[in-house]
């Protein structure tokens, strides 16, 4: 059996006195559709970002396609790449400009076709030449897509993917998402608390409150453990839980 | 391993940023052929009326050249950075296998082509306005430029460490700081203007022994090689606290995770 393309062993980030994350530790292996799933301030993007390097932690090991990532980040970055609604691309620069730019940074050797590529699959080819700034919701949604899927990585992490869009776009996100792990064999993380597309997408789940992982399992396992009819009762009733508490089933 | 690949392509970013906006464009020339002519036409009243002015014309003119030259170096280097926190583009661009130095170098490298756009057409306007050339300088010039850039850049990637630090709220610092030098950096006047405490102060700072060498180049036609030599020294000594301060406040930034959220 390969290595898991992500492996965190107790894990923890403070601020201050402030717990972010509380000594997790999970692993997802390649080819898996894995969630964080859990409320504002469960620890999702801060777990997400230690991920990408982008964040130090107080204490743990990450370890991210068999490397250590607080020591060699830059051996597996060209390998993975991230998509957030929260950091948008330069708005200024057109798409093709935007595009271009990360595409050189990744040293990609034939970026233009891998542009066009991408365009024509995520319907953004009329959308080339405008400004980023001048997009829709759901057109950022999909430029932001082709930009964390311009190396083709083989860990994609996505935090709250299909935020702030509208039903229809939100389920061609997720058909895309699906397809691409399937035509690509890559390994998908997702930081959500939008539990359909969780329930839809993903095979493994770690519940998150308060910085801990609370419980974990795949979302029929979670829906047949709490005895509920499906992932959103789950998530109610482990967030209206008066504290936080470690899971007991590993 | 550096790659001038990235550096290009962070490069091309910012050229596009300048591209997209010909206000930007613009301004870049705006201030320094206002300077330019401002202080022109104050050099033709005075050297009629001034003997310190008679004695070298382009006196003024010279010295407001390098100092705005200096003034943009900090000044392009600071944009082009706040540009990543006007965008919130930090987080995007620090998962891919950009290195801090690599964006440095970029920074550095948008910086001089900022200041060439901004100062270049001043100076010519010059020529034909006043019958002043600074390029009449010659091979000083071109070490004056030098330290004057690198001070620059000191100083600007500590304005950006200093942001990185306190967030947009150090914003105003990329416009402000500069200026808060320039009654010790004797860039129109001696240091022997200077009342005696204050003069150390001036001559801590690089840029002091280049107006003097500018001076002294004007009037006396001799080029300070001790004035140039220490100020490259001085000039290491600020580099090697802009850079300090500039990538200790990234670390800083990376362990309070600063990168995802710094923003307008």
């Amino acid at each position: 059996m390969s290595a898991p393309v992500i492996a965190v062993d107790n894990l923890v980030k403070r601020y201050g006195n402030t717990m972010a994350v509380g000594g997790i530790s999970f692993t997802v292996e390649r080819g898996a559709t894995a969630a964080l799933l859990g409320g504002n301030g469960a620890g999702k993007t801060t777990t997400l970002s230690i991920l990408l390097g982008l964040l130090l932690p107080s204490e743990g090991t990450v370890r991210v396609l068999g490397e250590d990532v607080l020591r060699h980040r830059h051996r597996v970055l060209p390998r993975l790449n991230f998509s957030s609604p929260y950091t948008d691309l330069p708005h200024r620069l057109t798409v093709r400009q935007n595009l271009s730019v990360f595409a050189r940074l990744y040293g990609l050797p034939r970026w233009r076709e891998r542009i066009e590529l991408l365009a024509r699959d995520l319907q953004i080819t009329q959308f080339l030449d405008r400004p980023a700034g001048k997009l829709s919701s759901g057109q950022k949604t999909r430029v932001a897509l082709a930009k964390a899927l311009l190396n083709e990585p083989e860990l994609l992490l996505l935090d709250e993917p299909t935020a702030s869009l509208d039903p229809d776009t939100g389920d061609w996100v997720r058909s895309y998402l699906e397809d691409y792990r399937a035509r690509t064999g890559a390994t998908l993380l997702l930081a959500s608390h939008n539990m359909n597309e969780v329930e839809r997408l993903c095979s493994q789940v770690m519940m998150m409150k308060s910085g801990l992982i609370v419980d974990r399992g795949s979302p029929a396992e979670l829906i047949d453990r709490y005895g509920r009819t499906n992932l959103e009762e789950v998530f109610l009733h482990i967030a209206r839980r008066a504290d936080a508490e470690p899971e007991t089933v590993l | 391993m550096f790659s001038f690949g990235r550096v290009w392509a962070m490069l091309l970013r910012y050229l596009y940023i300048l591209k997209s906006s010909w206000p930007r464009t613009l301004e870049l020339l705006y201030w320094p052929t206002l300077q330019v002519l401002v202080w022109g036409f104050m050099s033709q009243f005075f050297y009629g009326n001034s003997s310190y002015i008679a004695r070298a014309f382009g006196v003024l003119l010279g010295a407001v050249m390098l100092w705005d030259l200096m003034f943009r170096s900090q000044l392009g280097l600071s944009i082009s950075f706040l540009e990543e926190m006007w965008s919130r583009n930090l987080g995007h661009l620090f998962v891919t296998p950009l290195r801090v130095y690599e964006w440095v170098v970029s920074l550095l490298a948008m910086s001089a082509i900022r200041t060439a756009i901004g100062i270049v057409p001043a100076a010519l306007i010059a020529i034909p306005l006043y019958h002043y050339s600074i390029f009449d300088m010659g091979l000083p010039l071109v070490a004056f430029i030098a330290v004057l850039m690198a001070m620059g850049w000191a100083m600007g990637l500590a304005v950006c460490g200093l942001i990185l630090r306190h967030g947009m709220g150090a914003e105003s610092l990329a416009w402000t700081v500069f200026f808060g030098l320039s009654p010790v950096s004797c860039v129109y006047y001696p240091v022997t203007t200077l009342p005696a405490w204050l003069r150390p102060v001036a001559w801590s700072l690089p840029q002091t022994y280049i107006f003097e060498g500018m001076r002294a180049v004007m009037f006396d036609h001799v080029f300070r090689t001790d004035y140039f030599f220490a100020a490259v020294a001085l000039d290491l000594v600020f580099m090697a606290i802009g850079v300090g301060i500039f990538f200790i406040a990234f670390r800083d930034a990376r362990r309070r995770g600063a990168l995802m959220q710094m923003g307008e």
